[in-house]
């Protein structure tokens, strides 16, 4: 069972992860976005690391919702909503259980990922974070490293495609090329994910 | 408008409105612009929510929030957005249902034209179904 250490842990990860890839990400977003989603996702998470820091909610559903409400506060850019959106959906589907088990996880991520499909309005193809996030819920079934490679394809393969949502989608065909910022960053929450389950 | 629009808007509650750009500049200019154009007498409450805390463009829900709060008068919110994440940021709020004033609602309308319309409506002492649809009729004034 997964307690709220584990969530605690993940979150922590996380933040590490856009931490060390705040430049990356924001590299990726210089051509297609506009070159803020590493510093944006940066602010996030260190206020969300904080958050739980002074807060200490006791519960898995209380972490993650507290999670996505500092993304929302704090971020600033559209990663902010559709992030915190994503942790919120999934913590208040997880309800108020001391601890959940795998499987009661992924449904909730399902819900949360779903939230953030209809708040942005993009499907799968459309070069967006969702062409991550829906392999690695598929995927997690199996367990955390399958949901970690299956979001780490999932975010290689936005590259070839056109972006349909977002700023990049003004760009229209020169966003061909480009692997996906949104879709970079949700391979490192499913890798941080993988992470905590190793600890 | 007429005057017994006018005469009306002093007895009762105002829609207030909220104007949200990515930048702080952009919302209040199109605030101050919007209140201008609504004329002398009574106008609507209106409050610009631009840019993040501290400067910078972007989009703050504590801004957005404090916006809100601070327009409203009981007869509801109309909330105007430019793009991107202020148009997400707004949708978030009104899910979570308690971060903004009870009868808030996003508009579907241009910013600027679609503010000067909402404005200018709701000085009239118009509801807030009224007002959304003034902003969101401003879609359709052609200009060629």
């Amino acid at each position: 069972m997964l307690d709220a250490d584990f969530f605690r842990r993940w979150m922590a990860a996380t933040a590490a992860s856009v931490d060390r890839e705040a430049e990356r990400l924001t590299a990726l977003d210089s051509p297609i976005g506009d070159a803020d989603h590493g510093s944006n996702l940066q602010r996030g998470f260190t206020a969300v690391a904080a958050a739980l820091e002074k807060e200490a909610p006791d519960t898995p559903g209380a972490v993650l919702t507290l999670a996505g409400r500092q993304l929302i506060s704090t971020v600033g850019g559209a990663s902010g909503p559709l992030y915190g959106t994503l942790l919120r959906r999934t913590g208040k589907a997880l309800g108020d259980a001391a601890d959940v088990s795998e499987e009661q996880l992924t449904h909730a991520l399902r819900t949360g990922v779903e939230a953030v499909m209809q708040l942005g309005g993009a499907a799968p193809g459309d070069k967006t974070m969702i062409d991550a996030l829906v392999p690695a819920v598929d995927a997690l079934g199996e367990s955390f490293a399958a949901g970690r490679a299956a979001a780490e394809e999932g975010a290689l393969a936005t590259t070839p495609l056109q972006a349909r949502k977002g700023r990049a989608s003004y760009l229209g065909e020169r966003s061909i090329g480009h692997q996906d910022p949104g879709a970079t960053s949700s391979a490192l929450l499913l890798a941080a994910l993988a992470e905590a389950a190793d600890e | 408008m007429s005057d017994a629009a006018r005469g009306s808007a002093g007895a009762e509650k105002l829609v207030g409105i909220v104007l949200v750009s990515h930048s702080a500049a952009v919302a209040a200019s199109v605030a101050e612009l919007a209140a201008g154009l609504a004329g002398g007498g009574t106008t609507a409450p209106v409050a610009p929510a631009g840019g993040i805390e501290g400067g910078g463009f972007g989009t703050s829900a504590e801004l957005i929030s404090a916006a809100a709060a601070s327009v409203d008068r009981g007869a509801g919110v109309a909330v105007l957005t430019d793009l991107g994440s202020a148009v997400l940021t707004v949708k978030t709020l009104l899910a979570e249902g308690d971060e903004l004033p009870a009868r808030t609602r996003l508009v579907d309308a241009p910013f600027v034209e679609g503010a000067v319309a909402a404005v200018v409506t709701a000085s009239a002492g118009a509801d807030l179904a009224a007002v959304e649809a003034a902003a969101s009729e401003a879609y359709a004034y052609r200009k060629v």
